[in-house]
């Protein structure tokens, strides 16, 4: 590492002087031009703001499925609950009984934020305890199983009609955005600069996971638990910590889309939503913490495609496309190339570059 | 095949001795089964329900328990024979009754009657070949991809399928004539102060039939001895001359009859739409794997249990939270007993 930079944080310098050269453009839009003119609309900050998002999740999903090798059909159940739970903490703190004080301060919604994440987090770690014993295809259907419970919960109120905390189909409108101070992170060029530092600090964060300790012990489990075990990795603790880092993340990714749409409804956060957390993993490349943000951008600017597109070159046709495509494309990408964009695969551990000195 | 001659790996074939039913190693989870039910009698007792309420359920649970065993038989079929839990299945079960519906209207001047069984018949065939081409196009072609690549695949090709009878039959839900007075509006029965609807009966006979058809297939015929014996063994399958391949490809096109068959009892019930094959399919996975994902039997008991202890939660608990039930039921039973009321222990948590 000394005197010379990693691949790795070339690309970190990269995106961020990406993200402040989007951000400014954007902020300032000199002589008229902005990013949608640029790219003939093709990108939005809205789009980039989602892929940012996604980019937070993917990196704690790469890491549970590409590194640690189990598999999640139920991610959009973390994400959901941490939109819910800022949305709920947020908006309808009076009927929980906090006080407008608290509620109404500036630095309530960031530690609700935190809070969230946290809980959700060390929920998922007792979960992760009790449900990571199972392997291969009783694991994904155990989480596909959590996921749509969770989904239904949130749509029916969770059981609690009176209080109405989730609004049920409708969901929660009018959640406020976020502040600094009397600082509003807003308009949306603020909060796309707010999302991608988030996304990228979570990036940082998952390469060194990855490089450390708890990343080796995680592919020695990738590649056989038993023989994991057998060196004393505690492969029950390794596998609940990494599900906890994930759904934190993904709780936080929740918290951040909540003050985004100022709107959540359930059905963001339902069974085809985590098939397409997975999709964009393939994608990006499930082994790959860099996959992360190329897998989610791709996969949203495909469906951007797909959805302004299609109509010119088949006319009538709506929204149903959509669908089709989406499935057809995760069937070929999973069939024919598998590693995804970035072009990785798990492998056998090596040693790390860095220890080379 | 696999990429293991020397080492075909036990956990993804392994099968309790032929996938039998094994009577005492499940004798505590009928007792679960016995607090549960306890349990939720129990619960609807604030609403003051009586004998005939509960014989109600009963009655309602047999018949959606019956749309599910025949849906989880198809997941059993599947499973045993490519090691695969297909989630195409559910988009079966929707092109079941929605291809019917369509050629209900294109079968010219025959009796309703005979149209309707025609119609049923096509679209099982149909289905079936759904079901073939799902297999060589999508699943074939990636059989040495991981067991989650080939699931995700399936996962994907449902969304395909849905997708693509959502371009045909649009967003709206349809009518599918009941079978025995041929309208919308069917026949019913009281037995005692319980309601019986004729469909109901339709579902029981149909699902009998279906399942005693199922085990002389298996028992009696060249083919299904083979399908068994790839899904005792694929290697030894293979050295013995079956091809384990076409025993895949018969298994989809099974498992598609199935989901078809199930989808055009159940029509009547409910309005057919683009995208009721979600929730009818996750339920039969569940009670598939209630029964062990191995074993024939076990799906059916599983399917059953299922749906009496669902109707019953209906009842005594939020209506919202009928759907819940079945997926609390799959990650509490597959954390104290994945291998369900058959099937090896291997299977679930095996090195």
């Amino acid at each position: 590492m000394r005197g010379r930079l990693s691949g790795s944080t070339v690309g970190f310098l990269i995106a961020a002087a990406l993200v402040l050269a989007i951000g400014w453009l954007e902020g300032t839009r000199p002589g008229g031009v902005s990013l949608p003119r640029l790219t003939a609309g093709l990108l939005t900050l809205d789009l980039l703001i989602r892929a940012g998002v996604f980019t937070i999740i993917l990196v704690g999903l790469n890491l549970l499925m590409g590194y640690a090798g189990q598999v999640s059909l139920g991610q959009a159940a973390f994400y959901g609950l941490g939109a819910f739970f800022s949305a709920i903490l947020t908006v309808k703190a009076r009927n929980i009984g906090i006080p407008d004080v608290v509620a109404g301060a500036w630095w309530w919604a960031w530690v609700v934020m935190v809070v969230g994440a946290v809980i959700i987090g060390a929920l998922s770690y007792l979960i992760g305890w009790a449900i990571l014993r199972l392997r291969g295809h009783y694991l994904a259907m155990a989480t596909l199983g959590l996921g749509i419970a969770v989904f239904i919960i949130l749509r029916e109120n969770l059981g609690l009609p009176r209080l109405n905390l989730t609004g049920g189909f409708d969901g929660v409108v009018g959640i406020p955005r976020l502040r600094i101070g009397a600082y509003l992170v807003w308009p949306v060029h603020r909060y796309f600069m707010l999302v991608w530092a988030v996304a990228l600090s979570t990036i940082a964060l998952g390469l060194n996971l990855v490089r450390s300790r708890i990343g080796r012990a995680l592919r020695a489990i990738h590649g056989s638990e038993l023989a994991a075990e057998s060196l004393a990795v505690a492969a029950p603790r390794y596998k609940a910590q990494i599900l906890a880092i994930s759904a934190a993340l993904a709780a936080l990714a929740g918290s951040l889309y909540a003050h985004f749409q100022a709107a959540v409804v359930p059905a963001t956060f339902g069974f085809v939503p985590s098939l397409q957390l997975v999709l964009m993993s393939a994608v990006g490349g499930m082994a790959s913490i860099w996959g992360a943000p190329f897998g989610a951008l791709a996969v949203l600017l495909l469906e951007e495609l797909l959805r302004t597109k299609l109509a010119v070159i088949f006319p009538g046709v709506k929204g149903e496309f959509e669908a089709v495509a989406f499935g057809l494309l995760l069937v070929l990408v999973l069939l024919f190339w598998p590693r995804g964009l970035t072009g990785r695969t798990p492998g056998p551990l090596r040693r790390p570059a860095a220890a080379k000195g | 095949m696999r990429p293991a001659l020397a080492g075909v790996r036990p956990a993804a074939t392994a099968v309790a001795p032929g996938g039998q039913w094994r009577a005492t190693s499940s004798r505590w989870l009928f007792a679960a089964v016995g607090v549960m039910v306890v349990a939720l009698v129990l619960l609807g007792r604030r609403h003051g329900f009586g004998l005939v309420e509960y014989l109600q359920f009963l009655v309602d649970g047999l018949q959606a328990g019956a749309i599910y065993a025949l849906v989880a038989l198809g997941f059993v079929a599947v499973h045993r024979v490519t090691g695969v839990i297909n989630f195409a299945q559910g988009a079966f079960v929707m092109l079941g009754p929605m291809v019917t519906i369509t050629l209900l209207g294109q079968l010219g001047p025959l009796p309703l009657g005979l149209r309707l069984v025609l119609a049923g018949i096509l679209a099982s065939l149909l289905t079936a070949a759904v079901g073939m081409a799902v297999y060589r196009l999508a699943l074939h072609p990636a059989r040495n991809a991981s067991l989650l690549t080939r699931i995700m695949i399936t996962v994907g090709v449902y969304v395909v399928l849905q997708g693509a009878a959502l371009l045909i039959w649009g967003p709206r839900a349809y009518v599918l004539p009941a079978f025995s007075t041929l309208q919308m509006v069917d026949r019913s029965f009281l037995v005692g102060d319980v309601l019986i609807k004729a469909q109901t009966l339709w579902i029981w006979g149909v699902t009998t039939l279906v399942v005693v058809l199922l085990a002389l297939f298996f028992e009696r015929t060249v083919l299904g001895k083979a399908m068994r014996a790839c899904a005792a063994d694929r290697l030894a399958a293979r050295l013995v001359g079956v091809r384990v391949d076409t025993m895949a490809t018969v298994a989809f096109a099974l498992a598609a009859v199935l989901g078809a068959i199930a989808g055009i009892v159940f029509g009547p019930l409910t309005r057919p739409a683009f995208d009721m094959g979600l929730e009818t399919g996750l339920k039969g996975f569940v009670a598939a794997v209630m029964g062990g994902l191995v074993s024939f039997q076990g799906a059916v008991l599983g399917a059953l249990i299922l749906g009496v202890l669902e109707t019953l939660w209906a009842g005594v608990t939020l209506a919202g939270f009928k759907d819940l039930f079945a997926f609390v039921v799959l990650i509490v039973l597959l954390l104290i007993r994945p291998h369900g009321f058959a099937g090896s222990e291997q299977e679930a948590e095996g090195p």
